[in-house]
Protein backbone atom coordinates (compact mmCIF):
# COMPACT_ATOMS: atom_id res chain seq x y z
CA UNK A 1 0.00 0.00 0.00
CA UNK A 2 1.21 3.51 -0.72
CA UNK A 3 2.18 5.90 2.02
CA UNK A 4 1.72 9.63 2.31
CA UNK A 5 4.25 12.11 3.61
CA UNK A 6 3.11 15.70 4.11
CA UNK A 7 5.89 18.29 4.40
CA UNK A 8 4.75 21.33 6.35
CA UNK A 9 6.68 24.58 6.63
CA UNK A 10 5.62 26.94 9.43
CA UNK A 11 6.67 30.19 11.06
CA UNK A 12 8.50 28.23 13.76
CA UNK A 13 9.81 25.06 12.17
CA UNK A 14 9.05 22.18 9.82
CA UNK A 15 6.76 19.27 10.55
CA UNK A 16 6.37 15.96 8.75
CA UNK A 17 3.01 14.21 8.81
CA UNK A 18 2.82 10.59 7.68
CA UNK A 19 0.05 8.06 7.11
CA UNK A 20 -0.57 4.93 5.11
CA UNK A 21 -2.72 4.99 2.01
CA UNK A 22 -5.96 4.94 3.96
CA UNK A 23 -5.03 8.45 5.18
CA UNK A 24 -6.84 7.91 8.46
CA UNK A 25 -4.17 7.73 11.17
CA UNK A 26 -1.41 10.28 11.11
CA UNK A 27 1.93 10.60 12.85
CA UNK A 28 3.30 14.08 13.41
CA UNK A 29 7.08 14.60 13.63
CA UNK A 30 8.84 17.86 14.37
CA UNK A 31 9.54 20.61 14.75
CA UNK A 32 12.65 20.42 12.65
CA UNK A 33 14.67 23.66 12.75
CA UNK A 34 12.62 24.83 15.72
CA UNK A 35 12.13 28.56 15.92
CA UNK A 36 13.11 29.26 12.31
CA UNK A 37 10.75 30.26 9.53
CA UNK A 38 10.43 27.42 7.06
CA UNK A 39 9.08 28.89 3.88
CA UNK A 40 9.06 25.69 1.87
CA UNK A 41 9.89 22.00 2.07
CA UNK A 42 9.70 19.86 -1.04
CA UNK A 43 10.88 16.41 -2.11
CA UNK A 44 12.43 15.29 -5.36
CA UNK A 45 9.99 13.55 -7.70
CA UNK A 46 12.88 11.33 -8.82
CA UNK A 47 14.10 10.33 -5.36
CA UNK A 48 11.45 10.84 -2.66
CA UNK A 49 14.05 10.40 0.07
CA UNK A 50 15.74 13.60 -1.11
CA UNK A 51 13.99 16.55 0.51
CA UNK A 52 15.01 20.20 0.48
CA UNK A 53 13.98 22.89 2.95
CA UNK A 54 14.27 26.67 2.97
CA UNK A 55 15.08 27.77 6.53
CA UNK A 56 15.20 31.50 7.14
CA UNK A 57 15.42 34.11 9.86
CA UNK A 58 15.29 37.87 10.09
CA UNK A 59 18.36 37.65 12.32
CA UNK A 60 20.57 35.05 10.70
CA UNK A 61 19.45 34.99 7.08
CA UNK A 62 19.00 32.05 4.76
CA UNK A 63 19.87 28.39 5.33
CA UNK A 64 19.27 25.54 2.89
CA UNK A 65 18.75 22.13 4.45
CA UNK A 66 18.77 18.79 2.71
CA UNK A 67 17.62 15.37 3.83
CA UNK A 68 18.61 12.15 2.11
CA UNK A 69 16.37 9.95 4.23
CA UNK A 70 12.93 11.41 3.80
CA UNK A 71 13.23 14.07 6.49
CA UNK A 72 14.56 12.01 9.39
CA UNK A 73 17.97 13.71 9.39
CA UNK A 74 19.11 16.96 7.81
CA UNK A 75 22.34 18.66 6.80
CA UNK A 76 23.34 21.88 5.14
CA UNK A 77 24.45 20.64 1.69
CA UNK A 78 28.17 20.24 1.15
CA UNK A 79 29.01 20.03 4.84
CA UNK A 80 31.03 16.83 4.78
CA UNK A 81 34.72 17.30 5.62
CA UNK A 82 36.04 16.72 2.12
CA UNK A 83 33.55 19.15 0.63
CA UNK A 84 34.34 22.04 2.89
CA UNK A 85 37.69 23.32 1.70
CA UNK A 86 38.10 25.43 -1.38
CA UNK A 87 41.49 25.50 -3.18
CA UNK A 88 42.58 28.56 -1.19
CA UNK A 89 41.92 26.76 2.08
CA UNK A 90 38.87 28.76 3.10
CA UNK A 91 35.69 26.87 3.88
CA UNK A 92 33.10 26.82 1.13
CA UNK A 93 29.89 26.82 3.14
CA UNK A 94 28.06 28.22 0.14
CA UNK A 95 24.78 26.33 0.32
CA UNK A 96 23.14 29.53 1.56
CA UNK A 97 25.00 31.89 -0.78
CA UNK A 98 22.54 33.51 -3.17
CA UNK A 99 24.39 36.25 -5.01
CA UNK A 100 22.79 38.08 -7.91
CA UNK A 101 24.65 37.70 -11.16
CA UNK A 102 26.27 40.96 -12.21
CA UNK A 103 28.74 39.61 -14.73
CA UNK A 104 28.68 41.43 -18.08
CA UNK A 105 28.77 38.22 -20.11
CA UNK A 106 25.36 37.10 -18.88
CA UNK A 107 23.58 39.87 -20.70
CA UNK A 108 22.02 42.85 -18.99
CA UNK A 109 22.30 42.37 -15.25
CA UNK A 110 19.93 44.76 -13.54
CA UNK A 111 20.76 46.58 -10.39
CA UNK A 112 17.44 48.22 -9.52
CA UNK A 113 13.70 47.65 -9.42
CA UNK A 114 10.78 49.87 -8.51
CA UNK A 115 10.46 50.68 -4.81
CA UNK A 116 7.28 51.50 -2.88
CA UNK A 117 7.79 55.22 -3.41
CA UNK A 118 8.32 54.88 -7.15
CA UNK A 119 12.08 55.31 -7.00
CA UNK A 120 14.49 52.67 -8.20
CA UNK A 121 15.94 50.37 -5.52
CA UNK A 122 18.81 47.88 -5.65
CA UNK A 123 18.12 44.18 -5.57
CA UNK A 124 18.77 42.73 -2.09
CA UNK A 125 18.55 39.03 -1.35
CA UNK A 126 16.27 38.30 1.58
CA UNK A 127 15.10 34.67 1.51
CA UNK A 128 14.11 31.65 -0.54
CA UNK A 129 10.35 31.37 -0.90
CA UNK A 130 10.06 28.28 -3.03
CA UNK A 131 12.22 25.26 -3.89
CA UNK A 132 11.28 23.27 -6.99
CA UNK A 133 13.24 20.05 -7.43
CA UNK A 134 13.95 18.98 -11.01
CA UNK A 135 11.72 16.40 -12.63
CA UNK A 136 14.65 14.17 -13.58
CA UNK A 137 17.67 14.89 -11.34
CA UNK A 138 17.61 14.89 -7.53
CA UNK A 139 20.69 17.16 -7.41
CA UNK A 140 19.04 19.89 -9.48
CA UNK A 141 16.69 22.29 -7.73
CA UNK A 142 15.28 25.68 -8.71
CA UNK A 143 14.88 28.36 -6.05
CA UNK A 144 12.54 31.33 -6.20
CA UNK A 145 13.84 34.12 -4.02
CA UNK A 146 13.03 37.56 -2.63
CA UNK A 147 14.02 40.05 -4.08
CA UNK A 148 12.62 38.31 -7.10
CA UNK A 149 15.03 36.13 -9.01
CA UNK A 150 15.44 32.51 -10.02
CA UNK A 151 18.43 30.44 -8.92
CA UNK A 152 19.42 26.84 -9.59
CA UNK A 153 21.69 24.29 -8.00
CA UNK A 154 22.99 21.29 -9.92
CA UNK A 155 25.07 19.88 -7.08
CA UNK A 156 22.42 19.03 -4.54
CA UNK A 157 22.26 22.45 -2.95
CA UNK A 158 25.96 23.05 -2.34
CA UNK A 159 26.05 26.09 -4.61
CA UNK A 160 23.48 28.26 -6.39
CA UNK A 161 23.60 30.34 -9.57
CA UNK A 162 21.14 32.86 -10.91
CA UNK A 163 19.27 32.80 -14.21
CA UNK A 164 20.15 36.41 -14.84
CA UNK A 165 18.11 36.58 -18.03
CA UNK A 166 14.92 36.82 -15.99
CA UNK A 167 15.89 40.07 -14.25
CA UNK A 168 17.46 41.17 -17.50
CA UNK A 169 14.24 40.84 -19.46
CA UNK A 170 13.79 44.62 -19.82
CA UNK A 171 10.78 44.76 -17.52
CA UNK A 172 12.78 44.37 -14.27
CA UNK A 173 12.79 48.10 -13.42
CA UNK A 174 8.96 47.99 -13.43
CA UNK A 175 8.68 45.14 -10.91
CA UNK A 176 7.68 46.19 -7.44
CA UNK A 177 7.19 44.51 -4.09
CA UNK A 178 3.75 43.42 -2.93
CA UNK A 179 2.78 43.50 0.72
CA UNK A 180 4.75 40.32 1.34
CA UNK A 181 7.85 41.54 -0.44
CA UNK A 182 8.99 41.16 -4.04
CA UNK A 183 9.10 37.40 -4.20
CA UNK A 184 9.39 34.78 -6.89
CA UNK A 185 7.00 32.22 -5.43
CA UNK A 186 5.90 29.91 -8.23
CA UNK A 187 8.08 27.68 -10.42
CA UNK A 188 6.42 25.27 -12.84
CA UNK A 189 8.52 22.86 -14.89
CA UNK A 190 6.99 21.65 -18.14
CA UNK A 191 7.17 17.83 -18.07
CA UNK A 192 6.83 17.63 -21.86
CA UNK A 193 9.32 20.33 -22.78
CA UNK A 194 12.47 20.61 -20.65
CA UNK A 195 13.28 23.97 -22.22
CA UNK A 196 10.06 25.52 -20.92
CA UNK A 197 9.47 26.88 -17.42
CA UNK A 198 6.91 29.23 -15.93
CA UNK A 199 7.51 31.44 -12.92
CA UNK A 200 5.43 34.05 -11.11
CA UNK A 201 6.43 37.09 -9.12
CA UNK A 202 4.49 39.30 -6.76
CA UNK A 203 4.09 42.01 -7.97
CA UNK A 204 5.34 41.65 -11.49
CA UNK A 205 3.33 38.81 -12.99
CA UNK A 206 3.96 35.56 -14.82
CA UNK A 207 6.93 34.83 -17.08
CA UNK A 208 7.90 32.00 -19.40
CA UNK A 209 11.15 30.73 -20.83
CA UNK A 210 11.33 28.50 -23.89
CA UNK A 211 15.11 28.15 -23.95
CA UNK A 212 15.90 26.56 -20.59
CA UNK A 213 16.03 29.81 -18.65
CA UNK A 214 18.30 31.98 -20.80
CA UNK A 215 15.59 34.38 -21.90
CA UNK A 216 12.18 35.16 -20.44
CA UNK A 217 9.13 37.07 -21.46
CA UNK A 218 6.13 38.28 -19.49
CA UNK A 219 2.91 36.34 -20.13
CA UNK A 220 0.27 38.58 -18.61
CA UNK A 221 -2.03 39.42 -21.52
CA UNK A 222 -5.61 39.21 -20.29
CA UNK A 223 -4.80 40.00 -16.67
CA UNK A 224 -6.66 43.06 -15.44
CA UNK A 225 -5.56 44.67 -12.17
CA UNK A 226 -7.37 47.77 -10.94
CA UNK A 227 -4.68 48.49 -8.35
CA UNK A 228 -2.01 49.49 -10.89
CA UNK A 229 -2.09 52.65 -13.02
CA UNK A 230 -2.60 50.72 -16.27
CA UNK A 231 -4.82 47.76 -15.34
CA UNK A 232 -3.71 45.89 -18.46
CA UNK A 233 0.02 46.60 -18.15
CA UNK A 234 2.59 44.16 -19.42
CA UNK A 235 3.95 43.71 -15.87
CA UNK A 236 2.99 44.83 -12.38
CA UNK A 237 0.26 42.27 -11.67
CA UNK A 238 0.19 40.66 -8.25
CA UNK A 239 0.00 37.00 -9.21
CA UNK A 240 -0.45 34.88 -6.10
CA UNK A 241 -0.10 31.37 -7.46
CA UNK A 242 -0.18 29.34 -10.67
CA UNK A 243 -0.99 25.63 -10.97
CA UNK A 244 -0.61 23.14 -13.81
CA UNK A 245 -1.66 19.54 -14.40
CA UNK A 246 1.35 17.60 -15.72
CA UNK A 247 -0.68 16.05 -18.53
CA UNK A 248 -1.61 19.49 -19.92
CA UNK A 249 1.33 21.82 -19.49
CA UNK A 250 -0.13 24.41 -21.85
CA UNK A 251 -3.08 24.97 -19.53
CA UNK A 252 -2.39 27.00 -16.40
CA UNK A 253 -4.67 28.14 -13.61
CA UNK A 254 -3.91 31.33 -11.70
CA UNK A 255 -5.07 32.82 -8.44
CA UNK A 256 -4.33 36.50 -8.80
CA UNK A 257 -4.57 39.15 -6.08
CA UNK A 258 -8.12 39.43 -7.30
CA UNK A 259 -9.47 37.09 -10.04
CA UNK A 260 -9.05 33.43 -10.83
CA UNK A 261 -7.71 33.01 -14.36
CA UNK A 262 -6.85 30.30 -16.87
CA UNK A 263 -4.83 30.05 -20.04
CA UNK A 264 -4.85 27.30 -22.64
CA UNK A 265 -2.03 28.67 -24.75
CA UNK A 266 0.89 28.58 -22.30
CA UNK A 267 0.16 32.02 -20.95
CA UNK A 268 -0.11 33.89 -24.24
CA UNK A 269 -3.62 34.91 -23.20
CA UNK A 270 -5.62 34.57 -19.99
CA UNK A 271 -9.37 34.46 -19.32
CA UNK A 272 -11.10 35.05 -16.04
CA UNK A 273 -12.93 32.01 -14.60
CA UNK A 274 -13.98 33.38 -11.20
CA UNK A 275 -17.73 33.54 -11.95
CA UNK A 276 -19.76 32.38 -8.91
CA UNK A 277 -17.01 32.41 -6.31
CA UNK A 278 -18.03 34.37 -3.19
CA UNK A 279 -14.74 36.25 -3.48
CA UNK A 280 -12.13 35.90 -6.18
CA UNK A 281 -9.36 37.04 -3.85
CA UNK A 282 -7.19 34.28 -2.42
CA UNK A 283 -3.76 32.74 -2.45
CA UNK A 284 -3.47 29.04 -3.33
CA UNK A 285 -4.81 27.20 -6.35
CA UNK A 286 -4.27 23.55 -7.21
CA UNK A 287 -5.34 20.87 -9.67
CA UNK A 288 -6.76 17.40 -8.97
CA UNK A 289 -4.15 14.70 -9.59
CA UNK A 290 -6.30 12.72 -12.05
CA UNK A 291 -8.77 15.27 -13.42
CA UNK A 292 -7.02 18.13 -15.25
CA UNK A 293 -10.17 20.27 -15.27
CA UNK A 294 -10.86 19.92 -11.54
CA UNK A 295 -9.33 22.80 -9.62
CA UNK A 296 -9.41 24.12 -6.06
CA UNK A 297 -9.19 27.57 -4.51
CA UNK A 298 -9.80 29.01 -1.04
CA UNK A 299 -11.68 32.32 -1.33
CA UNK A 300 -10.58 35.03 1.08
CA UNK A 301 -12.74 38.05 1.87
CA UNK A 302 -10.45 40.78 0.56
CA UNK A 303 -6.92 42.08 0.38
CA UNK A 304 -7.48 44.04 3.56
CA UNK A 305 -9.35 41.29 5.42
CA UNK A 306 -7.33 38.12 5.07
CA UNK A 307 -9.91 35.64 6.30
CA UNK A 308 -12.75 33.66 4.72
CA UNK A 309 -15.99 35.40 3.69
CA UNK A 310 -18.61 35.26 6.46
CA UNK A 311 -15.99 33.60 8.72
CA UNK A 312 -16.74 30.24 7.05
CA UNK A 313 -13.74 28.27 5.82
CA UNK A 314 -14.70 26.85 2.44
CA UNK A 315 -12.65 25.30 -0.31
CA UNK A 316 -14.21 25.85 -3.71
CA UNK A 317 -13.96 23.20 -6.40
CA UNK A 318 -14.64 23.54 -10.08
CA UNK A 319 -14.94 20.39 -12.17
CA UNK A 320 -15.13 22.47 -15.34
CA UNK A 321 -11.79 24.22 -15.19
CA UNK A 322 -13.37 27.31 -13.67
CA UNK A 323 -16.56 29.39 -13.82
CA UNK A 324 -18.78 26.78 -12.14
CA UNK A 325 -17.72 26.49 -8.52
CA UNK A 326 -19.11 24.47 -5.62
CA UNK A 327 -18.42 25.09 -1.95
CA UNK A 328 -16.79 22.26 0.00
CA UNK A 329 -17.64 22.64 3.66
CA UNK A 330 -18.02 19.24 5.29
CA UNK A 331 -15.59 19.05 8.20
CA UNK A 332 -14.39 22.65 7.86
CA UNK A 333 -15.30 25.33 10.43
CA UNK A 334 -18.40 27.19 9.31
CA UNK A 335 -18.46 29.85 11.98
CA UNK A 336 -16.00 32.17 13.71
CA UNK A 337 -13.14 31.21 11.44
CA UNK A 338 -10.58 33.93 10.70
CA UNK A 339 -7.60 32.06 9.30
CA UNK A 340 -5.88 32.52 5.97
CA UNK A 341 -4.43 29.93 3.60
CA UNK A 342 -1.15 31.07 2.07
CA UNK A 343 -0.08 30.57 -1.53
CA UNK A 344 2.20 27.56 -1.04
CA UNK A 345 -0.01 25.90 1.56
CA UNK A 346 -2.11 23.60 -0.65
CA UNK A 347 -1.14 20.34 -2.30
CA UNK A 348 -2.58 17.08 -3.63
CA UNK A 349 -1.57 13.43 -3.44
CA UNK A 350 -1.83 11.01 -6.35
CA UNK A 351 -3.88 8.28 -4.70
CA UNK A 352 -7.34 7.27 -5.83
CA UNK A 353 -9.46 9.08 -4.83
CA UNK A 354 -7.22 12.13 -4.90
CA UNK A 355 -6.29 13.60 -1.53
CA UNK A 356 -6.29 17.37 -1.03
CA UNK A 357 -4.32 19.09 1.74
CA UNK A 358 -4.03 22.63 2.99
CA UNK A 359 -2.61 24.46 5.99
CA UNK A 360 -3.81 27.63 7.65
CA UNK A 361 -2.30 30.59 9.42
CA UNK A 362 -4.06 29.23 12.52
CA UNK A 363 -1.86 26.15 12.48
CA UNK A 364 -4.36 23.59 11.19
CA UNK A 365 -3.51 21.16 8.41
CA UNK A 366 -6.68 19.79 6.83
CA UNK A 367 -6.94 16.80 4.55
CA UNK A 368 -9.62 15.38 2.34
CA UNK A 369 -9.27 11.77 1.21
CA UNK A 370 -12.22 12.10 -1.18
CA UNK A 371 -11.16 14.90 -3.51
CA UNK A 372 -12.64 17.58 -1.28
CA UNK A 373 -16.07 16.16 -0.43
CA UNK A 374 -15.17 15.94 3.26
CA UNK A 375 -12.35 17.25 5.41
CA UNK A 376 -10.70 16.62 8.73
CA UNK A 377 -7.73 18.16 10.49
CA UNK A 378 -4.55 16.12 10.66
CA UNK A 379 -3.22 18.51 13.28
CA UNK A 380 -4.75 21.65 14.76
CA UNK A 381 -2.23 23.70 16.66
CA UNK A 382 0.97 24.11 14.68
CA UNK A 383 2.55 27.53 14.21
CA UNK A 384 1.16 29.47 11.24
CA UNK A 385 1.52 27.27 8.17
CA UNK A 386 3.52 28.71 5.29
CA UNK A 387 3.68 25.72 2.97
CA UNK A 388 2.29 22.24 2.44
CA UNK A 389 3.69 19.69 0.02
CA UNK A 390 2.65 16.06 -0.34
CA UNK A 391 4.68 13.07 -1.35
CA UNK A 392 2.89 9.90 -2.46
CA UNK A 393 5.31 7.11 -1.65
CA UNK A 394 5.28 3.59 -3.10
CA UNK B 1 42.04 29.86 23.03
CA UNK B 2 39.36 32.39 22.20
CA UNK B 3 35.96 31.74 23.73
CA UNK B 4 32.88 32.57 21.66
CA UNK B 5 29.28 32.40 22.79
CA UNK B 6 26.81 31.88 19.96
CA UNK B 7 23.09 32.67 20.09
CA UNK B 8 20.92 29.56 20.60
CA UNK B 9 19.79 29.23 16.96
CA UNK B 10 23.37 29.28 15.72
CA UNK B 11 24.47 26.79 18.38
CA UNK B 12 21.79 24.45 17.00
CA UNK B 13 22.90 25.08 13.44
CA UNK B 14 26.56 24.47 14.30
CA UNK B 15 25.62 21.52 16.51
CA UNK B 16 27.51 22.75 19.54
CA UNK B 17 26.61 23.10 23.19
CA UNK B 18 27.83 25.97 25.32
CA UNK B 19 30.82 28.06 24.34
CA UNK B 20 32.96 27.51 21.26
CA UNK B 21 36.75 27.58 21.63
CA UNK B 22 38.85 28.74 18.71
CA UNK B 23 42.52 29.03 17.83
CA UNK B 24 42.90 32.56 16.47
CA UNK B 25 46.08 34.10 15.09
CA UNK B 26 47.13 37.45 16.51
CA UNK B 27 46.11 40.16 16.33
CA UNK B 28 42.78 38.99 17.67
CA UNK B 29 40.11 41.09 16.00
CA UNK B 30 36.42 40.72 15.11
CA UNK B 31 37.48 39.69 11.63
CA UNK B 32 40.04 37.09 12.74
CA UNK B 33 37.63 35.62 15.30
CA UNK B 34 34.83 35.36 12.72
CA UNK B 35 37.20 33.93 10.10
CA UNK B 36 38.27 31.23 12.56
CA UNK B 37 34.68 30.58 13.59
CA UNK B 38 33.50 30.16 9.99
CA UNK B 39 36.49 27.96 9.17
CA UNK B 40 35.60 25.60 11.99
CA UNK B 41 31.84 25.82 11.43
CA UNK B 42 31.23 26.55 7.72
CA UNK B 43 27.48 26.25 8.13
CA UNK B 44 27.66 29.60 9.94
CA UNK B 45 28.91 31.42 6.85
CA UNK B 46 26.35 34.02 5.84
CA UNK B 47 24.49 33.88 9.15
CA UNK B 48 26.61 36.40 11.10
CA UNK B 49 28.00 38.51 8.28
CA UNK B 50 27.12 38.80 4.64
CA UNK B 51 28.72 36.31 2.26
CA UNK B 52 29.97 38.99 -0.12
CA UNK B 53 30.33 42.27 1.77
CA UNK B 54 31.50 40.53 4.98
CA UNK B 55 29.50 43.13 6.90
CA UNK B 56 27.70 42.20 10.12
CA UNK B 57 24.07 41.29 9.55
CA UNK B 58 21.84 44.11 10.83
CA UNK B 59 20.22 42.16 13.67
CA UNK B 60 23.40 40.56 14.97
CA UNK B 61 25.50 42.29 17.65
CA UNK B 62 28.96 41.70 19.14
CA UNK B 63 29.42 42.21 22.89
CA UNK B 64 32.54 41.82 25.04
CA UNK B 65 33.47 42.91 28.55
CA UNK B 66 30.14 44.64 29.02
CA UNK B 67 30.57 46.74 25.88
CA UNK B 68 28.77 46.72 22.54
CA UNK B 69 31.55 46.40 19.97
CA UNK B 70 29.21 46.01 16.99
CA UNK B 71 30.20 49.30 15.43
CA UNK B 72 33.95 48.89 15.95
CA UNK B 73 35.92 48.45 12.72
CA UNK B 74 36.50 44.72 12.12
CA UNK B 75 40.29 44.96 12.27
CA UNK B 76 40.56 46.75 15.62
CA UNK B 77 42.16 44.42 18.20
CA UNK B 78 39.70 43.03 20.72
CA UNK B 79 40.34 43.58 24.46
CA UNK B 80 43.20 41.57 25.96
CA UNK B 81 40.86 39.55 28.15
CA UNK B 82 39.18 38.27 24.98
CA UNK B 83 42.52 37.51 23.34
CA UNK B 84 43.64 35.63 26.46
CA UNK B 85 40.39 33.72 26.71
CA UNK B 86 39.48 34.92 30.20
CA UNK B 87 36.32 36.58 28.87
CA UNK B 88 34.10 35.34 26.02
CA UNK B 89 33.25 37.18 22.79
CA UNK B 90 29.46 37.25 22.62
CA UNK B 91 27.52 37.04 19.35
CA UNK B 92 23.96 38.15 20.03
CA UNK B 93 20.73 38.03 18.09
CA UNK B 94 19.09 41.42 18.59
CA UNK B 95 16.18 41.34 21.02
CA UNK B 96 13.28 41.99 18.66
CA UNK B 97 10.18 40.29 17.40
CA UNK B 98 9.02 36.77 18.16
Amino acid sequence: MSNIRVLVGTRKGAFILTADGTRKRWKVRGPHFAGWEIYHVKGSPVDPSRVYASQTSGWFGQIIQRSDDGGKTWNTPGSSAEELKSPDGMPKGESNKFVYDTSPETGKPLTTHQWYDGTQHPWEFKRVWHLEPSLDDPDTVYAGVEDAALFRTTDGGKSWHEFAGLRGSDTGPKWQPGAGGMCLHTILLDPKNPQRMYIAISAAGAFRTDDGGKTWRPINRGLHSQYIPDPNAEVGHCVHRIAMHPSRPNTLFMQKHWDVMRTDDSGDSWQEVSDNLPSDFGFPIDVHAHEPETIYVVPIKSDSEHYPPNSRLRVYRSRTGGNEWEALTKGLPQRNCYVNVLRDAMSVDSLEPCGIYFGTTGGQVYTSADAGDSWKPIVRDLPAVLSVEVQTLP
Amino acid sequence: MIRVVLPPHLRTLARVDGEVELEVKTPVTQRSVLDALEAQYPMLRGTIRDHVTRLRRPMVRFFACGEDLSHEPPDVPLPDVIAKGSEPFLIIGAIAGG
